[in-house]
């Protein structure tokens, strides 16, 4: 018989109160129990990359953490980066450079990107391929999203260097 | 060089712009709905029980326990659907095996349950006694005296219940021997091409098992409404192909069945076949009444989709001092694994390459597929191309050594020309293979890295540069494989200048809604926010043959340009009378009628569309169209223009090869692809891409390990991909040659790119070391041993015997 617990964790901005079993991971949680699907499940086992959600602000798999150990954090997957202005730029230059093809790893890709922009607000190309290297893509052969990342960075700096002025 | 340059554009054309997918923008929120994120009312989850054995027979399945469990509302063996029909490309193959398991994916039992910790819960209460059989896991094994037989007895159905057409078998005869399929094809006399030939070479190649690896797994959701309807949410490539093969195993009107599919994560040929999973599932809706989704986990998705053909061949060829081709003579042996997949048919791809990309004036090729105990192959990117091209690329580059010519020169040499008809009969319209042999060479600086890495061969140091070339010839304007490589479109034209472009055309990522709308604005002088795009509903759409043989852009693109004509004519034979001119004066523009000669707008489309409604002769601007490629059947001895157009490519690789480690680094491809004409940029790049990086998987890193008919690295930990930092510099030139059939003068493209890479990469390292080898992948292991002389050869395949006529 599964053992159940109760926690609580902030996800996207809202308070959550919910009841897990305690195998359940924090990607079963997201999608099945409170229906986000934008995160992807590609393997289960941390190698894709495509369930890339940010916990506390770091870039995590969420097939490989656990529900119970989500209590007491922030959760936020791609849904909650709605407006966030560098998953915004990410989002927009992803367009525009054809950096999505059949788009299913393109979610965690956005959210490890935005995770990166925050770390290194500018990034060059041999970063943002560190920076994705655990996120596999079977589509766009990555160079495109490698540009898009290093776009979207770089726009983002010289808007801000334009605020300053 | 003329075809170099780009065609002039139209002022405000789209023709040759980067333009964004339109499905992009959802896909980078998370917005987009695949298969694994539907859920409909009532569903339950299924999950299917595998074999743990290679090949063994089914003594008894105890199914008790599963069914008590709480929350299962069906659990089925073969003995619960006496109706089973074998399915696939030979028809050998039951969903739900009988008495015999083949290889360890096959399906044993299925079970529908609540939830799908429920429905695999379930699984693992499901006792099985199996006798093990001896296993056959070499194809080289499978012709002996004495070899296991895979399917020595009739199966199917049962033979008193008719098929759905009258005559059509319901049951796997079964094979006396373990041949599944042969093909023989000659050009010339290869017995007198080989008295020509002042060089001769032979040897012998080994192309290993890779998988798809789509990012999102397979599934389904199967339901059956109050009438018995089916409605299918499938990933299938082919949605017209399967709903009428579901409808043969079903004995149902193929008219009662809807195939609906969601956005696709990832297909590149993995879902042009029927796979038992998707029958099981309607059988388990068929048993509990509700809908029934099955999704596949990574592990199953490695144990049960089909692999890439492995292939074992080999090649004589020669030519003369003046590096003239004289013959090509191939034998190639494939694994067809336990069931006939499309995997068994690529040598119809294949004897294209060693007949046709270069002129042979004698060939001859003959392939046998084999059923063993391992997992069966299916289509995949290229079709057969990599593997073949892997020979014909290094025989090149062997023969120009040994008569001491350059590799790009005696390339040139025998490298087709517009206009050429090859032994095979393809007909070569359009052909920029010249153009990308000297532009992929210019640009890489492939003569002069080529001749000063084999001079630095011997200098010290442990890491090693080196250049290869490789070209290809593939299909371009579909394949005529089927009695019909059309392509349907419905467009309609609403009263606000909207078009709802609806197509038979399935996009699998590969950027097909886009194209096509741009290919309906450029004629209807629209903006690209005009359109609408279905292409996902068989109630809906009209028949397409299916997303492959790099078919789409070219088939379902004059398709859309013919039903766009077709609505543009009736615009204008409605406006003529109206601004007292002939048809012929009129343009679209702008979201305008204009005059043509003056460009003057007379009125807006979206206007004029709503007063042709709302008049006392009222009607609508709704337009269908029908594409037939002009291409034709091949003969029974494979000859023919099968296609309507050609592609061509020529890509050249360089290494850095670490002689102390093994490792096989690519710093850079430089490709150059003659596409016809460029379409849409930011999507032609993204294709060739993703092609070329596909093409270094499978050169470098992938490798599915079959032992003894088990699978070792079900897993992305152990079956590597590529990843971001290991992809190497990309440089691609487009040779425009224009088309002459193409739309916009365009040409398939979505295989091309991967196909070279393999080829290339080996004559990289050659470049190198000076070693060659004739195996994939070229792992650190495999290179290293190479290096030292202790990698064993790669067996010849033994004669195969001509079938008698």
């Amino acid at each position: 018989m599964s053992l159940k617990h109760e926690i609580r964790f902030r996800l996207n901005g809202v308070e959550q109160r919910t009841s897990v079993d305690v195998g359940l991971s924090a990607l079963q949680l997201l999608r099945d129990v409170i229906g986000l699907p934008g995160t992807k499940y590609g393997c289960g086992e941390g190698e894709c990359g495509a369930c890339t959600i940010l916990v506390d602000g770091a870039s995590v798999n969420a097939c490989l953490l656990f529900a119970v150990d989500c209590g007491g954090r922030e959760l936020t997957t791609i849904e909650g980066l709605a407006g966030d202005p560098r998953a915004q730029a990410l989002r927009q230059a992803f367009v525009a450079h054809g950096a999505v093809q059949c788009g299913f790893c393109t979610p965690g890709m956005v959210v490890q990107a935005t995770h990166l922009l925050a770390v290194e607000p500018k990034p060059d190309a041999a970063s943002a391929k560190r920076a994705i290297e655990g996120n596999l893509c079977r589509c766009t052969g990555y160079q495109k999203i490698v540009d898009a990342i290093v776009d979207a960075g770089a726009r983002l700096a010289d808007t801000t260097a334009g605020d300053k002025q | 060089m003329s075809a170099l340059l780009t065609p002039p554009a139209a002022s405000g054309s789209l023709i040759g712009q980067r333009i964004p997918k339109m499905d992009a923008p959802d896909k980078a929120s998370g917005r987009t709905r695949y298969i694994h994120d539907i859920d409909l009312p009532g569903q339950l989850h299924a999950a299917i029980l595998r074999s743990s054995r290679v090949h063994a027979r089914i003594l008894r399945i105890d199914t008790t326990a599963a069914r008590a469990l709480p929350g299962v509302h069906a659990v089925l063996t073969a003995a619960d659907v006496p109706d089973q029909q074998p399915i696939g490309v030979a028809k050998d193959h039951l969903p739900l095996k009988r008495d015999r398991v083949r290889s360890v994916r096959d399906e044993i039992a299925a079970v529908a349950a609540e939830t799908e910790a429920i429905a695999r819960q379930a699984l693992t209460l499901i006792e099985v006694e199996y006798e093990d059989l001896p296993v056959l896991a070499d194809a080289r094994d499978a012709l002996a005296p004495g070899a296991p037989l895979i399917h020595p007895e009739p199966h199917g159905a049962d033979p008193a219940k008719p098929g759905l057409k009258p005559g059509m078998p319901i049951a796997f005869a079964g094979k006396p021997d373990n041949i599944a399929m042969r093909f023989d094809y000659t050009h010339g006399d290869v017995a007198q091409g080989e008295a020509e030939s002042d060089v001769v070479v032979e040897d012998s190649f080994s192309l290993h098992y890779v998988t798809h690896c789509c990012m999102g797994v397979s599934g389904v959701i199967a339901e059956f409404d109050a009438r018995g309807n089916l409605l299918l949410y499938s990933n299938t490539q082919v949605p017209f192909l399967h709903k009428r093969e579901f409808a043969e195993i079903f004995r149902m009107d193929p008219g009662r069945i809807r195939i609906i599919q969601p956005p696709i994560g990832g297909g590149f040929g993995s879902k042009l076949d029927i796979y038992p999973f998707e029958i099981i599932s309607v059988y388990l809706a068929r048993a509990t009444g509700r809908p029934v989704k099955l999704l596949f986990n990574r592990e199953e998705e490695f144990l049960a989709s089909p692999t890439r053909q492995p292939v074992l061949l080999t090649l004589r060829s020669g030519c003369k001092r003046d590096g003239t081709l004289t013959f090509r003579s191939v034998r190639t042996l494939h694994d067809n694994g336990a069931y006939t997949s499309w995997g068994a048919t690529t040598p119809f791809v294949m004897m294209q390459t060693f007949s046709s990309l270069y002129r042979v004036p004698h060939c001859d090729y003959h392939t046998l597929a084999v059923y063993t105990n391992n997992p069966y192959a299916g289509s995949f990117r290229g079709y057969g191309n990599l593997q073949a091209t892997f020979a014909v690329e290094a025989h090149m580059d062997q023969m120009a050594e040994a008569i001491g010519m350059d590799p790009l020169a005696f390339r040139q040499k025998n490298a087709q020309l517009q206009g050429e008809v090859s032994g095979q009969g393809m007909v070569f319209r359009s052909c920029g293979f010249q153009d990308c042999l000297t532009s992929a060479a210019e640009r890489s600086d492939f003569a002069h890295r080529h001749a000063e890495y084999a001079a630095q061969r011997n200098a010290p140091g442990a890491i090693k540069k080196g250049i290869g070339i490789a070209s290809m010839l593939h299909v371009g304007g579909g394949a005529k494989i089927y009695p019909s490589d059309g392509c349907g479109t419905i467009l309609k034209l609403d009263d606000f200048g909207h078009v709802t472009l609806i197509t038979g055309a399935s996009e699998i990522g590969q950027g097909s809604e886009t194209v096509l709308s741009q290919l309906v604005c450029e004629e209807l002088g629209l903006p690209m926010s005009a359109v609408t795009v279905v292409n996902n509903d068989t109630d809906i759409t009209p028949w397409d043959v299916g997303v492959h043989a790099s078919r789409t852009t070219f088939i379902a693109g004059n398709s859309a340009i013919g039903a766009a004509r077709k609505a543009r004519d009736k615009i204008f034979a409605a406006a003529a009378p109206r601004f007292d001119c002939a048809a012929d004066d009129l343009a679209l523009r702008d979201g305008h009628i204009v005059r043509r000669a003056s460009g003057e707008p007379l009125i807006e489309i979206a206007r004029f569309l709503r007063s042709l409604h709302f008049s006392d002769r009222a009607e609508l601007v709704m337009t269908t169209f029908y594409y037939e490629p002009p291409s034709v059947h091949q003969d029974k001895g494979f000859k023919g223009d099968v296609s309507a157009a050609y592609a061509w490519a020529a890509q050249v690789v360089e290494v850095e090869v670490d002689t102390d480690t093994g490792v096989v680094r690519m710093l850079k491809v430089t490709g150059a692809h003659d596409v016809g004409r460029v379409l849409n940029r930011l999507g032609i790049e993204g294709q060739i891409e993703g092609g070329i990086v596909m093409g270094q998987g499978y050169a470098l890193t992938e490798n599915l390990l079959v032992e003894n008919g088990n699978i070792r690295n079900p897993n992305f930990r152990d079956y590597k991909l590529v990843t971001a930092p290991e992809i190497p510099e990309m440089d691609i030139a487009f040779i425009e040659s224009m088309d002459g059939e193409g739309p916009q003068g365009a040409k398939g493209v979505g295989e091309a790119p991967a196909i070279c890479i393999a080829a290339a990469t080996a004559n990289a390292i050659y470049n190198a070391t000076g070693v060659r080898i004739t195996s994939l992948p070229f792992t650190p292991e495999r290179v290293y041993r190479a290096l030292h002389g202790v990698l064993p050869p790669v067996p010849p395949v033994p004669p195969i015997v001509e079938r008698p006529a």
